[in-house]
């Protein structure tokens, strides 16, 4: 459990997976995708997900959020059950692709959620163009998704997913496409915009950095089949202004206690592991020293 | 600026070697007339032109429209309910492979020589199937994430059609509007050379002919190459405007 929601007077978790399986069936035979799974996210905490392709991170976020059912098991969004909670709106949701609807400006596409779940006009509209100046698109907000940068359409994306106010958020790979520079600028917007909701985020990523960067805890998932190996929490110092956290040494030891965990001892399959720590800057030797745990 | 020119100017050098050849080598007027004799078989006889153009473009008009509502709908019913599009598909592909205009003759004979309605019918045919298939296959494709967007959104069905599904569907819907544009007034045109009523710039050419009025059966083509290039012109600006709205996102 995160230190920031300690002391609160324990409210529901965000969410709660209890021994959760998901088979999937394909012609080549029985696929178990997740395997014994479980996993409790406490209201306001920044969970990521992290492991090689295949370990089922996308596939758990998928469970979370409905939009796929576990083959055993429970999953209970703020102590309602998935689907229950999808109804009610209780999370909001960004993928890989921003997904946005073409057709539709962007102050329209943020909207969207609003309009289909009955807001009136002139409320969703206000409440559209706070989102979009919250992510810094007012001067775009009457341009279609093609004329918008993939950083600016995923910005769009992260606003719509934010529209109903969610206490909580779902993320698969939001920064996945975008380049490193975006990624980093996205990952302290994200943060920003965070901190001014209070919302839970369950974040499924490739990149250490980026999971240490954005989390309390890191859950640490190996592959075929899926299964939480660790969970990683993340010390998370407070840096003086102007400097950027992922400069700080304990950024580093983290990120190498990440990298740790998932060449976990038990790795049968160290070459789709490499591939996940591709994007994580070389161990530096030197910080394991400033380890404070 | 280059885009206009270079054809202009390869259709002015195809008429000038055209307008040579036939002077050069005097060729006769019941193989190939020369321009310049058909431009002016069209001057003298703009108003018979027009007149049959008008015909023409009207029953292709109105048997593109009843095609186009007619295969939206279909294609919203066999979107809807797959059973259909299933039932339907042998009987689409056997209109799809079929000369429409030749059923004409059979038409004539089912709905009357003296009405324009076997036009019709055959216009309305042509155009339907390339509506109805492009129709059916962007109503069938959303994207995944849309799809995944909708379930999360928990919008219901009809939601889910209204805001994702129609407009997706649009530009497919207006490949097909182009397609069957031309096609109608093709088909129109031809349905006149097996009967019917004595109008239209098909039965036109045929007179035309018949009477070795060879220059003026031309002027009549072109009359028929402007009502096709109008009719695919129109519905290739609204293509082109669904399009660029439509510009999918990375």
């Amino acid at each position: 459990m995160s230190p920031d929601t300690a002391s609160a007077p324990t409210p529901a978790p965000a969410v709660r997976v209890s021994s959760v399986r998901r088979e999937f069936r394909s012609r080549t035979g029985q696929v178990v995708a997740l395997d014994d799974v479980s996993l409790t996210v406490a209201a306001g905490e920044f969970v990521s997900l992290i492991g090689p392709s295949g370990c089922g991170k996308s596939t758990l976020l998928r469970l979370v959020a409905d939009l796929d059912r576990p083959t055993s098991g429970t999953v209970e969004v703020f102590d309602r059950p998935a689907h229950v909670a999808r109804e009610a709106h209780e999370y909001g949701i960004a993928f890989q692709q921003a997904g946005l609807l073409p057709w539709r400006t962007v102050l329209a596409n943020v909207e969207l959620p609003l309009e289909l779940h009955g807001t009136p006009r002139a409320a969703r509209r206000q409440r559209a163009r706070e989102l979009v100046d919250l992510i810094g698109l007012t001067p775009f907000a009457g341009h279609y998704p093609h004329q918008l940068s993939g950083g600016m359409q995923q910005r769009v994306a992260i606003a719509r997913a934010l529209a109903e106010q969610p206490s909580l958020l779902l993320m698969d790979e939001p920064f996945g496409a975008l380049d490193e520079m975006t990624r980093e600028r996205m990952q302290t917007e994200l943060l920003r915009v965070r901190s001014e909701t209070g919302a839970a985020v369950v974040f499924v990523t490739h990149s250490i950095p980026e999971a240490v960067y954005l989390s309390d805890r890191v859950v640490v998932m190996s592959a075929r089949p899926g299964r939480v190996r660790t969970i990683v929490p993340v010390s998370r110092p407070a840096v003086p202004d102007g400097v950027d956290a992922r400069e700080d040494a304990a950024f580093f030891a983290d990120v190498a206690r990440v990298r740790e965990a998932l060449h976990g001892p038990d790795d049968d399959d160290p070459g789709t592991d490499d591939l996940a720590g591709a994007a994580a800057p070389a161990r530096v030797p030197a910080t394991r020293g400033m380890d404070l745990r | 600026m280059r885009a206009v020119v270079a054809p202009l100017a390869l259709g002015a050098l195809v008429l000038v070697v055209w307008q040579e050849a036939v002077d050069r080598f005097d060729v006769k007027p019941y193989v190939l007339p020369a321009p310049r004799a058909i431009a002016t078989a069209l001057g003298d006889h703009v108003d018979a032109v027009w007149s049959g153009a008008l015909t023409t473009a009207q029953n292709a008009a109105v048997g593109l429209l009843i095609g186009v509502v007619l295969a939206l709908v279909c294609a919203g019913v066999a979107a809807a309910v797959s059973s259909v599009a299933g039932a339907a598909a042998p009987l689409v592909a056997a209109v799809s492979v079929m000369p429409v205009p030749a059923l004409a003759p059979v038409l004539y004979t089912m709905f009357g020589t003296g009405a324009q309605t076997a036009r019709v019918v055959v216009a309305a045919l042509a155009a339907f199937v390339p509506v109805y298939v492009n129709a059916l296959r962007g109503l069938r494709t959303v994207a995944p994430v849309h799809r995944d967007l909708m379930r999360a959104f928990s919008a219901s069905r009809w939601q889910a059609t209204r805001t994702v599904t129609l407009p997706g569907a649009l530009p497919l819907v207006f490949a097909g509007l182009t397609i069957a544009s031309s096609l109608s007034v093709i088909s129109a045109l031809v349905a006149e050379y097996f009967g019917g009523p004595v109008d239209g710039l098909g039965k036109a050419i045929t007179s035309a002919v018949s009477s070795s009025q060879y220059a003026l059966a031309w002027a009549y083509v072109v009359g028929a190459v402007v009502i096709g290039l109008v009719f695919f012109g129109a519905a290739a600006g609204l293509e082109r405007l669904v399009a660029r709205r439509s510009a999918s996102s990375p």
